[in-house]
């Protein structure tokens, strides 16, 4: 995120796991219950669900699983909902790649990264070859 | 145990309606079952009904066309129906492409589509 | 505060409780001249002493912090509701500023004032509080009045069978293409259309984010198994677009609705004659 912008308040902070692909499923209810509450327009709910899934199947699928945060997030007068990814996977190699869009190291369409940041708001991953991935995305109530 | 999405017949069509979140299990024996179906009774199309899925991601997309691709490989043409407003936004923005896939609006559109698929060939995007 | 200025404080504002409201009721509800009753005054005022009681009896003065919590609550309520009964920020910022008055009398010494300045300072915090929260709420009613707005001025007609179209008017800006497109797509369901035409002969100019916008539009619809043409492209536009390098692909556009039209009902045609023989399941 950058700095200089007005600090970000969070509250209502949900983790869980990411271990196996109940969890994407529980992934998704847990963001859409948070996204009503943000009262997320009905399009931006489903944009951010959809992220969220894209990335909770990374995690499981690249990342050997791992964990997500949601939380309730304020900047100023906006509202919105982060969510957050974590593992401790082999990490990315190429994350200029990575977020080429349609690219991915399994098979299929892989649009994980790149959807994810077409779809949310505000986009950040950090990466390290070995040890691990986290990415971030924010989605603001219009 | 995980549940088997059920596969009506109409007719010479195959009707397979997805209600919940599939997981990877499910969408194999849908695969599967689906493919025996067809086989087993000369079924001419299948319509896949999307109208109770709120999110489509690109695991979803996958197997909507994967299936499409097994079915015209059996003799069957395949459509999607239902597909919501928000489902379809979404899509256009991630940019998944469900090039391949017939769609239509509704069961009654999406077997008309079949009837002229029937005469035309494959579809052509 | 000192020493004992905080009890004296305390046991002022207890030990006359009544009173004190009473006249603040009264002098609340002659000012806002009979647009409340005095029971809902007399309700909203009981409740916010208790709070202040219980707040001054934490030992604080400091507003913003969380002993002050029941009363900030209390007052966004308060200062929400105003705000939609039409109440002036001002009108509500008195009802705190009215307590102190109501106060004055009743300080008997030094010591009573000392206190009492300081609970006036923060009575005033208190007033600047509810102001904050009265301007915030015009602007959630202005900016739900601009989405009605929107909403109002982006009908979707139905043309014919299985035919439906919006014709845009005016300058469009992202937010309100987000909506027609939001609207088309639904009614194509609604309307169990084929075919939408979105017609911009009455849009003056289009910028890079509307044309994408209306581009998301047709895919969209098409995903959804529908063709979508656009229509009414003026010559201006046409060089926009091709001079922003936008392209169009293989979707339909039109120059004028009844064009859009023609050719949607031909396409109709055409797939009831291939339907075959038959007609539907």
């Amino acid at each position: 995120m950058t700095p200089g912008v007005e600090p970000l308040e969070e509250s209502a902070v949900d983790e869980s796991p990411i271990a196996a692909n109940a969890d994407v499923v529980k992934a998704r209810q847990t963001v859409r219950a948070l996204a009503q509450q943000a009262r997320l327009s009905l399009v931006d709910q489903t944009k951010l669900i959809t992220a969220a899934s894209e990335l909770a199947r990374n995690t499981l699928t690249y990342g050997g699983g791992g964990s997500m945060r949601v939380s309730i997030v304020r900047r100023g007068a906006k509202t919105g909902v982060k969510v957050a990814f974590h593992d401790e996977g082999p990490g990315i190699e190429d994350m200029e790649l990575a977020l080429t869009d349609g690219w991915s190291s399994g098979k299929g369409m892989g649009l994980g990264l790149s959807g994810a940041r077409r779809l949310a708001d505000e986009f950040e991953v950090v990466s390290t070859p070995g040890k691990g991935t986290r990415v971030v995305v924010v989605k603001w109530a219009r | 145990m995980t549940d088997r999405v059920p596969i009506l017949k109409i007719g010479d069509v195959l009707l397979v309606s997805i209600q919940v979140d599939l997981e990877d299990q499910m969408v194999m024996d849908l695969q599967e079952d689906l493919s025996q179906r067809i086989v087993d009774t000369g079924a001419q199309g299948v319509v896949i009904d999307i109208s109770a899925l709120e999110i489509v991601d690109s695991f979803v997309g996958r197997m909507l066309a994967t299936i499409a691709a097994i079915s015209r490989v059996l003799g069957a043409e395949t459509v999607v129906v239902g597909m919501r407003p928000a489902v379809a936004m979404t899509l256009v923005e991630l940019g998944l492409s469900l090039g391949g896939v017939r769609t239509a609006l509704n069961l009654e559109q999406g077997i008309g589509a079949l009837r002229r698929a029937r005469d035309q060939g494959p579809v052509q995007r | 505060m000192a020493q004992d200025e905080p009890e004296r404080l305390l046991r002022l504002l207890s030990d006359q409780q009544e009173q004190i409201v009473a006249q603040w009721v009264r002098k609340v509800t002659t000012t806002l001249a009979g647009r409340l009753t005095p029971a809902e005054v007399q309700q909203d005022l009981t409740e916010l002493y208790g709070a202040l009681l219980a707040a001054v009896a934490q030992g604080s003065l400091a507003t913003r912090q969380e002993a002050y919590g029941e009363v900030r609550s209390l007052l966004t309520e308060l200062s929400r509701n105003r705000a939609r009964q039409g109440f002036s920020p001002t009108e509500t910022a008195y009802g705190l500023f009215a307590l102190k008055e109501v106060l004055e009398p009743f300080l008997s010494d030094a010591a009573h004032l000392a206190a009492y300045l300081q609970f006036s300072r923060a009575l005033d915090d208190l007033g600047l509080y509810t102001v904050e929260t009265h301007a915030k709420t015009r602007e959630e009613i202005i900016s739900s009045q601009a989405e009605q707005l929107l909403e109002l001025s982006t009908p979707v007609v139905k043309l014919w069978d299985g035919i439906v179209g919006v014709p845009l008017v005016g300058t469009l800006d992202s937010a309100r293409t987000q909506v027609v497109m939001e609207k088309l797509l639904q009614s194509l369901l609604d309307q169990n259309a084929t075919h939408a035409i979105i017609d911009i002969t009455g849009v003056p100019s289009v910028d890079t984010q509307v044309a994408q916008h209306l581009l998301k539009t047709v895919v969209a619809a098409r995903m959804m198994g529908a063709e979508c043409t656009i229509s009414g492209i003026r010559p201006q536009i046409a060089q926009t677009i091709v001079a922003l390098g936008i392209e169009f692909g293989d979707i339909t556009t039109k120059a004028t609705l009844a064009d859009a039209l023609r050719h949607a009902l031909r396409r109709i045609e055409l797939q009831s004659a291939t339907a075959g023989m038959g007609g539907t399941a």
